[in-house]
């Protein structure tokens, strides 16, 4: 086919539950594609030879060659190319930002300038996971021959999981810690069911263990095992412990009934299931009016949420404008179709509460942009005289979480920056303790699956080098 | 035998119930004022409870379980041989142990099973122990007789008169400082209006008081910002920070609102799981 027919051949859409509709339920938004759409968009892909989609993505997935299977209808061999760099396609495939990673290179996109005619990478990843998953054929790795060495890995989240499946692939004996009764980290407390199902997470955890990961729950290390205490067992340690320090915005009212931080919110909802109470345990506020704060994927996941936990109004508060949201588009419209409200250039100054302590309203003043800030957004002022009352009955804060500080509080020769996240060797992912390693958001704060995933991978090799040079004495 | 295995257990008081519990880590790993978070089963709600004694050898930790709620009950009818869902710990900061004169622990209710390993720890560490406990009627009271066996002194308080001396906790407190008993140091564990109420009566003598929060949780490893508390006007998380605190620092009125948060839901649960139950027991 010539690059002008691919050209012309139109984005093909993917089928979505109706916003009326899936506010009602938590079954996933996007429905996945046909085979025979999958092939279609496939042949969209002109197979650059100079690949910037490539250099786009963080973990250098082969773009165009499993983007060439899928359209000859091979994918068996696409799924296969796809896990050759990405441990978690069916993840990665449904919450990567593709839109700023691969996609956005993309020729076709450049060509049709503007991004959202890009190939759809992300799409086209799910695609391929989902078939081999239904397939019930998952393809298992070759396992390397045992090396006789051991590894802890503290944290069962995206960084965990990648470290956990590329080391038992190099024959070691790997034992994941988690500090939950649930693997899988921010993938099963914080992003809920409608955007990524947790039988793919469990599914997923659950092929680690048939290649012989042992995950043991309840595990807080710092608290039942010191890292020292790690080490009479382990030959090498991995921290990917994330970012789970919600931060609240230190005004008044922030501890009124009703008031939760995104974390708490979420992990309600989708960890604890109280969707499903009381046929669950745990509860969770049913209220008509919510509003979270803060402009991230966060914070439309909870927006999202309190509509499906049938709030009548869901409200948006962010202190910018649109542009700088960092929520991925794809969420931004998705929480504006199903009728989430947004209040742009907002600032909440305090939470207002009644007699009994419940929460009652919110106190906002606007606000307009003023000159580039150290993150070269515009930063934004309040306007005097513009403070306003909304009424609310419940309010989130999603404005961002720190790196977790569990495992450094107890662990004083492990440096941390002052942020709290640990300083590791940029090549290696190594801490200042010999044989410790680290990655994603206990090392970069909040960032994204796939940066934790590049990180696990990176600090993964290292840790394969160092326990094979390692003397044994 | 297993993990989380339930190895005996007992009836010490109306509705309260103690277990020996498998779980050899936490066993040998757990100090004073620790707390474990656990679940009955794969819907379960997680809750703390605080781990009032350990056999290392035997590798078993004790719980005391007061029924106030769905998941308590539940646990409370779980059988010795059958296992617990999940149990994680020890969670919390122990208790700060040392030698400061004369320590005056204060148990109401259920809180003296947190109080019992502190007293534990307090005795040994060389001071001289007073304990005041304080139910509303004689029949409440647990580990009355472990307690003695920490306790240089012993003062009994039943609100109705029924046992020791009638009175509230802090009456028999009160007589204490009038007294001029030299107090070092005062740590209160009961319901959350009793270390209210001790905490400001020692304010008013500075004595400095040490008290135990048991706010509601979920992760209890500071994920969820859940148990946070006002102390001295900042937030703290309960369950990493905690649950010990200065009694004088405590946002009081907002620590029994903020306990009160699911009321609702608390009762439609019980009723729900009490109806089932009994259904369950019939057929
Ligand atoms: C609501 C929400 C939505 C998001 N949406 C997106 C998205 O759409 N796309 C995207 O790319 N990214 C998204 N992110 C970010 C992404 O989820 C994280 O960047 C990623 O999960 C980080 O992976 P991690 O393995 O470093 O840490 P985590 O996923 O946080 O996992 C850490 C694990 O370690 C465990 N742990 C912590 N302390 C201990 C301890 N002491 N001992 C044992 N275990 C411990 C935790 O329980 C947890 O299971 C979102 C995040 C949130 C909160
Ligand atoms: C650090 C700590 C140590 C504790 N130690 C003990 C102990 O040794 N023995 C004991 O009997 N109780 C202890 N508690 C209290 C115990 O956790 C609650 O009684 C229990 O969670 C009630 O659950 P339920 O489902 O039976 O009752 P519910 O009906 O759910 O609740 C009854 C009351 O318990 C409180 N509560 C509810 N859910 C939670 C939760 N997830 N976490 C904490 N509190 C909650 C609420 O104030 C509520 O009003 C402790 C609490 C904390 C925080
Ligand atoms: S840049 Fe776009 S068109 Fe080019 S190979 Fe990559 S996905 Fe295909
Ligand atoms: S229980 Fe979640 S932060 Fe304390």
């Amino acid at each position: 086919m010539k690059t002008k027919e691919r050209l012309q051949i139109p984005p093909v859409g993917m089928q979505q539950q109706a916003a009326s509709e899936r506010i009602h339920n938590q079954n996933e938004v996007p429905l996945g594609f046909t085979p025979e759409e999958a092939r279609l968009e496939a042949l969209r892909c002109l197979q650059c030879k100079n690949v910037p989609c490539i250099a786009g993505c963080p973990v250098g997935i082969d773009i165009p060659s499993f983007i060439g299977f899928i359209a000859e209808g091979n994918f068996q061999d696409a799924i296969l190319k796809i896990k050759e760099k990405n441990v978690l396609p069916a993840v990665c495939g449904r919450v990567c930002p593709q839109e700023e990673q691969c996609q956005l290179p993309c020729t076709v996109g450049k060509i049709l300038k503007t991004t959202e005619k890009s190939v759809s990478i992300g799409k086209l990843e799910r695609f391929a996971a989902d078939w081999e998953r239904n397939s019930g054929s998952v393809s298992k790795p070759k396992l390397a021959p045992k090396t006789g060495k051991r590894v802890a890995i503290v944290g069962g989240g995206p960084a965990g999981l990648t470290v956990a499946g590329d080391l038992i692939k190099s024959g070691h004996e790997v034992t994941v810690f988690e500090a939950l009764h649930k693997a899988g980290g921010v993938l099963v407390y914080g992003i809920p069911e409608f955007r990524l199902p947790k039988k793919i997470v469990k599914n997923e955890v659950e092929n680690l263990q048939s290649l012989g990961v042992e995950f043991k729950y309840n595990y807080v290390i710092g608290k039942i095992e010191s890292i020292d205490e790690l080490f009479q067992e382990y030959d090498s340690i991995f921290i990917g412990t994330g970012a789970g320090l919600p931060r609240f915005m230190g005004i008044e009212g922030e501890n009124l009934l009703g008031v939760y931080s995104a974390n708490e919110y979420l992990t309600r909802a989708n960890l604890m299931r109280a969707f499903d109470f009381p046929n669950a345990d745990t509860p969770i506020l049913n209220v008509s009016r919510v509003a979270t704060i803060g402009g991230g994927n966060v914070a439309m996941d909870s927006a999202r949420t309190a509509l499906r936990l049938g709030a009548e109004r869901s409200l948006i508060i962010y202190r910018r404008s649109e542009v700088e949201m960092p929520a991925r588009n794809e969420e931004i419209e998705h929480a504006k179709d199903e009728g989430v409200e947004f209040h742009l250039l907002v600032n909440p100054i305090r939470i207002t509460g009644n007699e009994e302590g419940w929460v009652t309203g919110m106190e906002d003043i606007k606000m307009e942009l003023g000159e580039p800030d150290a993150s070269g957004r515009r930063r934004p002022v309040p306007i005097p005289g513009s403070e306003f009352i909304v009424d609310v009955d419940a309010v989130i804060v999603a404005i961002g979480n720190s790196p977790n500080p569990l495992v450094a509080k107890v662990t004083p020769e492990l440096k941390v920056n002052r942020w709290g996240g640990i300083i590791v060797d940029e090549k290696t992912g190594e801490t200042s303790i010999k044989g410790v390693y680290a990655g994603g958001d206990i090392v970069l704060g909040a960032a994204t699956v796939i940066l934790a995933m590049g990180e696990g991978r990176r600090a993964a090799k290292a840790m394969h080098e160092y326990m094979m040079n390692e003397k044994t004495d | 035998m297993n993990n989380y295995e339930i190895l005996s257990k007992a009836n010490i008081a109306p509705q309260v119930t103690r277990f020996e519990i498998y779980v050899p880590k936490i066993a040998r790993k757990r100090q004073a004022g620790q707390f474990v978070i656990i679940r009955t089963w794969e819907g379960g709600e997680r809750i703390p409870l605080t781990i009032a004694d350990a056999n290392p050898e035997k590798g078993t930790i004790t719980l005391i379980s007061q029924s106030v709620g769905k998941t308590t009950f539940e646990l409370a009818n779980m059988q010795v041989g059958q296992c617990l869902k999940d149990i994680a710990g020890p969670l919390g900061t122990p208790t700060h142990i040392e030698k400061l004169g004369t320590v005056i622990c204060i148990g109401g209710g259920v809180g003296t099973a947190p109080l019992y390993p502190i007293t534990q720890a307090m005795k040994k560490a060389g001071n001289h122990i007073i304990t005041i406990l304080g139910a509303r009627s004689k029949d409440l009271f647990i580990l009355e007789k472990e307690m003695r066996n920490v306790s240089d002194e012993m003062i009994i308080a039943t609100d109705d008169g029924s046992y020791g001396e009638k009175g509230f906790v802090t009456t028999a407190l009160q007589k204490l400082i009038d007294d001029g008993r030299q107090i070092n140091q005062v740590i209160a564990i009961g319901p959350t209006i009793m270390m209210k109420m001790v905490s400001l009566l020692t304010k008013n003598y500075n004595i400095p008081t040490v008290v135990s929060l048991n706010t509601i949780m979920i992760d209890g490893t500071g994920m969820c910002g859940g148990c946070r508390i006002s102390i001295n006007g900042a937030i703290k998380f309960v369950c990493v920070d905690g649950p010990e605190f200065d009694g004088h620092g405590v946002n009081w009125d907002e620590m029994l609102k903020r306990m009160g948060t699911y009321k609702k839901h608390e009762c439609v649960a019980l009723n729900q799981y009490k109806k089932h139950h009994r259904e369950a027991e019939v057929a």
